[in-house]
């Protein structure tokens, strides 16, 4: 098919433009308060100004520094999704790669994470946001159970077809044990699908992190995740928009950019194996 | 063609079986006693928590417990809310029908935005329109829906008054408020699905379009819009029917956000407020009933794919 490569030409720019964009929300995210010209908690300034010079993304309810707000924001959802879409990543992995290998155990694992698949993502995250201390491990355990599934369908569908290729037969043959088949001869085939869908997670467990906290269940007030402020900014939509639309904004590009980046790695590492569910 | 029927009903009831597990064990770990919640609050003495614990079949083994909860389940007997003391299913009758009206509008407006801008964008793929048909579809799926609800409210009651900016009217009270009011929540529900609507059925209608058999209509003189319509639109549209499937699950998810957002009374708000209050039965009998909901969904569209493409029966 022609797709992969018109797209492959399509998407440059717009490549450059999301690496660009995440370069800077992740230099947001390490350097913190380095680049925060005030205390993201501090109540300091005038309630409700607009944006200024001295204040680009304006001031909120409380007399908080909008912009500094969102550079924690950002350093939140980046903690965020990179942890949730690793472990989600490795975890899923492990079981998808043991459900294709150990037939007895095939079963019970992939009937198991049809039925986590089974319960929407955010009920689902409400349910266990709730049950443990509210707080940033909390929700990274929430969103971590959530896109499990997600990674252990993904390795057993592309792990069954590897484990009956030549070269798996012909390791087996040599008497290599299990752990080591899996690990050095079947992982390593298996990468490339998974960081993409890891990439694309990133943009996922940002959202859903937002929107748990949101809905009051995620990170808690006064710290500066960017769901607590539209959340926090909700009631002053009218008059002063800026305290919820910014860190919207911010939402919305840095998904998009992984989601670039994510087709970018889909397009670039591996042209056949991916099929296009997200 | 029996075998994976048989295969798959199997499958579904082993699924199913998790899902009940899940639920029971997720409630058992929620924070909050409920026999504390049945005898009073804090001050209540300890023969009195005992009792109450009794009472509710607490102080018995786990599986046991669960044995008896799946039983009372399935004659239907969901218990009573701990909080308002009303029976679960009726709480849930009373809301069910503003939550299936806001789904309902959000399929119907996933479909007439998501197949003509998939058609469209795949006739003019790589031109202005296609790009602007991909951007729409970006931003469905990207900008979080409680955000894209919000800025609806901002721009559609706020800045230019159309209409109400949250609330429901049931249609008792008058048919067209009531469709006023679920515009902005089904617009934001069903933006998602939109979006995956036209890009899936945007690439399956380029690769039918190159196929031999649209060749063939064309040459014996079908008109372009019949070669579009019937020929093309046809075949293109069964990867569709899976992502709608799928979809449904997933929205019945979003329900929650949409209805907080729009303060509806519907289902996801109620179970948000019961997660909020510790509101056990309610909350186990709605996880539950979503979860299966959604596995009977998936089941019904994977059957239904079968009958649609006959290439998978025979498979």
């Amino acid at each position: 098919m022609t797709a992969g490569a018109k797209s492959r030409r399509r998407i440059r720019p717009s490549l450059w433009l999301s690496v660009a964009v995440l370069a800077v929300l992740a230099s947001f995210a390490v350097l913190n308060t380095a680049v925060a010209p005030y205390d993201a908690l501090d109540i300091a300034f005038t309630p409700l100004e607009a944006p200024s010079l001295k204040h680009p993304f304006g001031i909120d309810h409380l007399g908080r520094d909008v912009f500094s707000r969102f550079v924690g924001g950002t350093r939140i959802s980046f903690i965020i999704g990179l942890a949730s879409s690793f472990f989600a990543a490795a975890i899923g992995s492990a079981i998808g790669l043991l459900a294709a290998y150990f037939v007895p155990l095939r079963a019970f694992l992939m009937r198991l994470m049809d039925a986590i698949w089974a319960f929407p993502t955010i009920l689902l995250a409400m349910a266990l946001a709730v049950s443990l201390q509210p707080g940033i491990v909390t929700v990274i355990i929430a969103v971590v159970v959530v896109y499990v599934p997600l990674f252990a369908r993904l390795v057993y569908a592309q792990a069954i077809a590897l484990l009956e290729r030549d070269y798996i037969l012909a390791a087996r043959a040599f008497g290599c044990r299990p752990l080591r088949l899996l690990l050095t001869h079947v992982l390593p085939n298996l990468a490339a699908p998974v960081i993409v869908q890891a990439t694309l997670t990133l943009g996922s467990s940002i959202v859903l992190e937002s929107s748990l906290s949101f809905l009051g269940i995620g990170i808690q007030p006064p710290t500066p995740s960017w769901g607590v402020m539209i959340q926090s900014g909700y009631k002053w939509l009218e008059t002063a928009a800026w305290i919820s639309v910014l860190p919207g904004l911010g939402i919305y590009v840095t998904v998009i950019s992984f989601s670039v980046l994510g087709d970018y790695l889909r397009i670039r590492l591996d042209p056949r194996q991916l099929s296009g569910k997200a | 063609m029996t075998g994976f029927l048989v295969r798959r009903l199997l499958q579904t009831l082993v699924t199913l079986f998790m899902v009940t597990v899940i639920t029971f064990v997720l409630c058992q770990v929620l924070p909050g006693d409920p026999a504390l919640a049945r005898a009073g609050s804090e001050g209540a003495s300890k023969e009195l928590i005992e009792a109450a614990r009794k009472d509710l079949g607490l102080d018995q083994p786990l599986p046991v417990q669960y044995a008896k909860w799946m039983g009372a389940m399935l004659t239907g007997d969901f218990g009573l809310s701990t909080r308002s003391r009303v029976p679960v299913t009726e709480l849930f009758a009373q809301r069910l029908p503003v939550t299936l009206e806001v789904l309902v509008f959000a399929v119907i407006y996933a479909l007439a935005l998501g197949i003509p801008l998939g058609v469209i964008s795949a006739l003019y793929a790589n031109t202005w329109i296609d790009t602007t048909g991909t951007v729409i579809a970006v931003t469905g799926v990207a900008m979080p829906q409680y955000f894209q609800g919000m800025l609806l409210i901002l721009v559609l009651s706020v800045w230019l008054g159309w209409l109400p900016a949250s609330g429901y009217v049931p249609p008792s009270q008058g048919l067209w408020a009531n469709l006023l009011g679920m515009v902005m929540p089904a617009i934001t529900l069903g933006s998602v699905v939109a979006a995956e609507v036209m890009r899936q059925l945007r690439s399956s209608m380029l690769e039918v379009l190159g196929e031999e058999y649209v060749q063939t209509a064309r040459a014996k003189g079908v008109s372009e819009s019949g070669v579009i319509l019937r020929h093309a639109l046809r075949n293109a549209l069964i990867p569709v029917v899976t992502i709608i499937g799928m979809r449904i699950g997933r929205l019945i998810g979003g329900i929650v956000v949409i209805e907080v957002v729009f303060s509806m009374p519907g289902i996801g708000q109620l179970l948000m407020n019961s997660v909020l209050n510790n509101d056990f039965p309610v909350v186990q009998a709605g996880v539950l009933m979503v979860a299966v909901v959604v596995t009977l969904i998936n089941l019904v569209t994977d059957v239904s794919y079968m009958f649609i493409d006959p290439r998978i029966r025979h498979a």
